[in-house]
């Protein structure tokens, strides 16, 4: 814990600052007025915002660091995507087959239908003509 | 934001149900999943099986892959997403702290940081520095300040509000910098 002494010039102390400069280092969030006229004025502060640019710098650059995997990875992955993709099919398999059998029953019972309502109609002809 | 033509007809393919082009997508990101996945969780078997499970995941939902990003980009916000679920699942397994005030240890070089600051030494201390870091605190800083996720996603990826991503992301960075650049009294406090 830093002593909450004052550098700097203004009503704000070097512990406030010091809660501050981590959010301002990237530049994307802007430090009050009162924040920025400490840190033009205290050269602790300015020390501590320029450790915390050295450690931004450092992170991005590991962005361009791509480790090796553990050998062996590439065909895991493989196989269990295969794994994924077969039970993917097996499953859309049964479910084709599982619709074809429904419709099957379902063109077979409306085919029904329609031959009872045309046998009926023909019977309803017969006794009419009789 | 443009898209390599080569990575779009991949992904066209693939979505389409070419398994070969996926194959190929996963060819081609593997080595920066699996380091994303190392950075999160901090050993190689986990960083392993999350890898595994993040491809998993990404063949499931590639239709909902809208092609607006990078596929790698997408595939870092999987892996953070399947890092945050394999890392609370082993937390509450092991019953490991994952309290975010945790001290990092001091493992500084004797020598003044600033004549060890060339940029390969310091890379190294920021790295194990990183590894040290209570993984709450680690997921969001990587996310952010490595890989450059913008703060929505990585809050929505790590179940967590905008404003506590921001939080943890503060606090990682100072962790980061007291351990790497302690100001006198900050040794002190930690040994307490």
């Amino acid at each position: 814990m830093r002593s909450s002494r004052f550098f700097g010039s203004g009503g704000v102390s070097c512990d406030d600052v010091a809660d501050a400069l981590p959010a301002i280092v990237d530049g994307l969030e802007v430090a009050a007025i009162e924040v920025q006229r400490h840190v033009a004025a205290c050269l602790r502060c300015q020390a501590e915002l320029v450790q915390y640019r050295k450690v931004l710098r450092t992170l991005h650059q590991l962005r361009t660091e791509v480790l090796e995997p553990t050998p062996g990875l590439l065909p895991d992955i493989l196989a269990a995507l295969e794994a994924a993709g077969e039970r993917r099919a097996i499953h859309h398999l049964l479910n084709g087959r599982r619709v074809a059998y429904v419709g099957g029953i379902a063109a077979a019972t409306a085919a029904g239908a329609a031959g009872a309502i045309l046998a009926s109609r023909a019977r309803r002809k017969v006794r009419l003509a009789s | 934001m443009v898209i390599p033509s080569e990575e779009a007809r991949l992904v066209a393919a693939a979505k389409a149900g070419d398994s070969d082009a996926f194959a190929e997508l996963v060819r081609n990101t593997q080595g920066d999943v699996y380091t994303l996945a190392y950075r999160l969780t901090g050993n190689e078997d986990d960083a392993r099986d999350v890898a595994q499970e993040a491809y998993l995941r990404a063949f499931r939902s590639l239709k909902r892959f809208r092609g607006d990003a990078r596929f790698s980009t997408w595939m870092y916000r999987i892996t953070a997403n399947c890092a945050s679920t394999h890392l609370s699942r082993r937390s509450k397994g092991r019953h490991e702290e994952l309290s975010d005030d945790d001290n990092v240890l001091d493992e500084r070089p004797e020598s003044d940081p600033e004549t060890m600051a060339e940029a390969g030494v310091l890379r190294d201390r920021v790295t194990a520095a990183l590894a040290d870091l209570p993984p709450i605190l680690r997921a969001v800083v990587v996310l952010r300040d490595v890989y450059d996720l913008p703060h929505d996603a990585i809050a929505s990826e790590l179940g967590i509000t905008e404003s506590a991503a921001k939080v943890r992301l503060h606090r990682a960075r100072r962790k980061l910098r007291e351990r790497l650049f302690p100001m006198p009294g900050e040794e002190k406090a930690r040994a307490v």
